[in-house]
């Protein structure tokens, strides 16, 4: 089969460009093919200079975001033979600062994730002799869904309110919030309420609920955000009516 | 420019990282958006209705001249578009908030997540049987 | 700084009141809407007379109902507007401004509504 599909990928490089421009390939439409082996046939045999992000090539790690046709999606799970014939664009993850070609920068998600304190915080550790915590499935049920990100920052690409308003924490910053807040063996709610209540927090939410449409791993990001904002109304009732019941 | 709790040396803002801009039409961009933005105009319609409502109080409040003033400009061909519009908006507030009001909501009986569905296929019922009550109320006359 | 935390403490707060004005708006206001808005005016359906709604308002439980039904969704429009304003014209530097006058407007029909359902005969 001699079928070739076009590509259309943004490049930019800051030594050269003042702002990102598109650059035509033809590449071998076979059907087994995603957008990732594309761009890995155009560096091999086309221009070795472009420059893209992956690893695993099998929908777990989340390097490979980009925009394919505006949409964004992991490369290494998106078949040309889908979009064929019509040619398609390839662009970096959108409302990130782009490094160079498909190439985004991401340390602004890095830094929300490490603000809302993404791991177990115990009032004090279990001493080894008393074994291992215990869950029922009933308890890991309750976070297992949030507990799938692969921080490949997707709903960051999908949510308007990241794009319009650089200070919002995010759907997967949040998500993982929740993950870690509905853990039975995390004892630190009160200390991520305090970054999430904020403007920047839940609050910024509307609930567009792009994030969990684009969400590869069915995360269902948005949905956590609504109820976490629940929990925190709750919160602000019981602080309201029983204002005796304690820090 | 320093980084605030970054590896040391690392800027956070480079001026050769490319940002781009975000369009004021960015909700035109994207057929789910527009439907988004949609979804949150409902409010303006729903607001109209309350002042409709406040309107029709009023006319009770000054007797039944006013009152029969005020289903006269109901029968104004205008205001007969506005409200035909405005239904359209509500009931679309309506079914977006049906559909998103589960996934607020983690329902659980017995440990398991009660289905979506399920809890959708409530509220419509509930709708319905909560419009027959207030029809009744009005039309019982 | 004093606004924007009294402001946070605030947010959980009207986040319950937009739910709650959604409810309302979403179960009750077609109903509402269809019949005094295009069922009567149209003459699908007879209108109930002047006698007919003084009647119904004879029983204070359904000026309670038509207090929340003007209040609430008149809040759910207030928070859900504000952020429409935000997001939709970028005008967030005007948040206190935009605040003042969603906020105030539906309490402003609140206590309008409220005036009317006391003093109507």
């Amino acid at each position: 089969m001699d079928e070739t599909i076009t590509l259309e990928v943004a490049r930019y490089s800051p030594e050269r460009d003042a702002a990102p421009r598109f650059d035509t390939f033809q590449v071998p439409l076979r059907r087994e093919w995603v957008v990732l082996d594309a761009l890995n046939y155009i560096k091999d045999n086309t221009d070795g200079s472009l420059t893209f992000r992956w690893s695993c090539r099998m929908g777990i790690c989340g390097s490979c975001g980009m925009m394919v046709n505006g949409e964004p999606k992991l490369t290494c799970a998106t078949f040309l033979s889908d979009y064929a014939p019509a040619p398609l664009r390839v662009e970096p993850l959108r409302y990130f600062p782009v490094v160079r070609d498909l190439v985004i920068e991401m340390t602004d998600f890095m830094k929300k994730l490490q603000k809302v304190k993404p791991w177990i915080i115990r009032k004090e550790e279990k001493p080894l002799s008393e074994g291992e915590y215990l869950q029922t499935p009933q308890q890991l049920d309750s976070y297992k869904q949030y507990s799938m990100c692969i921080n490949c920052m997707l709903c960051y690409a999908a949510c308007p309110v990241y794009g319009l308003d650089p200070l919002f924490s995010g759907p997967a910053a949040i998500a993982l919030a929740q993950r870690y807040n509905l853990d039975s063996r995390d004892q630190g709610a009160k200390e991520r309420f305090s970054v999430l209540s904020q403007h920047e927090g839940i609050w910024g939410c509307t609930f567009v609920g792009e994030c969990t449409r684009v969400c590869p791993k069915h995360v269902d990001p948005a949905g956590a955000i609504q109820q976490y904002k629940l929990t925190a109304a709750k919160e602000w009732f019981k602080s309201l009516l029983m204002p005796w019941s304690g820090k | 420019m320093k980084s605030s709790g970054g590896a040391p040396g690392y800027t956070l803002n480079h001026p050769r990282w490319y940002r781009t801009p975000v369009s004021t039409y960015w909700w035109l961009g994207q057929w789910t958006y527009l439907k988004f933005v949609l979804r949150e105009l409902t409010s303006i319609f729903v607001a109209f209705f309350v002042v409709t409502t406040l309107l029709q109080l009023r006319a009770l409040y000054h007797g039944p001249q006013a009152y029969a003033d005020f289903q006269k400009w109901l029968k104004n061909p205008a205001v007969i578009a506005l409200n035909a519009v405005s239904f359209c908006f509500v009931v679309y507030h309506t079914v977006t908030w049906f559909a998103l009001a589960p996934r607020a909501m983690a329902v659980r009986v017995r440990g398991k997540r009660v289905p979506e569905a399920l809890i959708m296929a409530a509220n419509y019922a509930a709708w319905l049987a909560v419009s027959a009550v207030v029809a009744s109320f009005l039309l019982g006359g | 700084m004093a606004g924007k935390e009294s402001g946070l403490r605030m947010e959980p707060f009207l986040w319950t009141l937009f739910s709650a004005g959604g409810v309302l708006a979403a179960f009750l206001i077609p109903v509402h809407l269809f019949l005094w808005g295009l069922a009567f005016p149209l003459g699908w359906l007879k209108a109930p007379g002047y006698e007919s709604a003084t009647a119904l308002l004879a029983h204070p439980i359904v000026r309670i109902y038509l207090l929340l039904l003007c209040s609430l969704p008149l809040f759910h429009w207030a928070h859900r507007f504000r952020y429409t304003l935000y997001d939709g014209l970028q005008i967030k530097h005007l948040n206190e401004v935009i605040n003042f006058c969603c906020y105030g407007s539906a309490l402003l029909g609140t206590a309008v509504a409220g005036y009317l359902l006391w003093r109507i005969p």
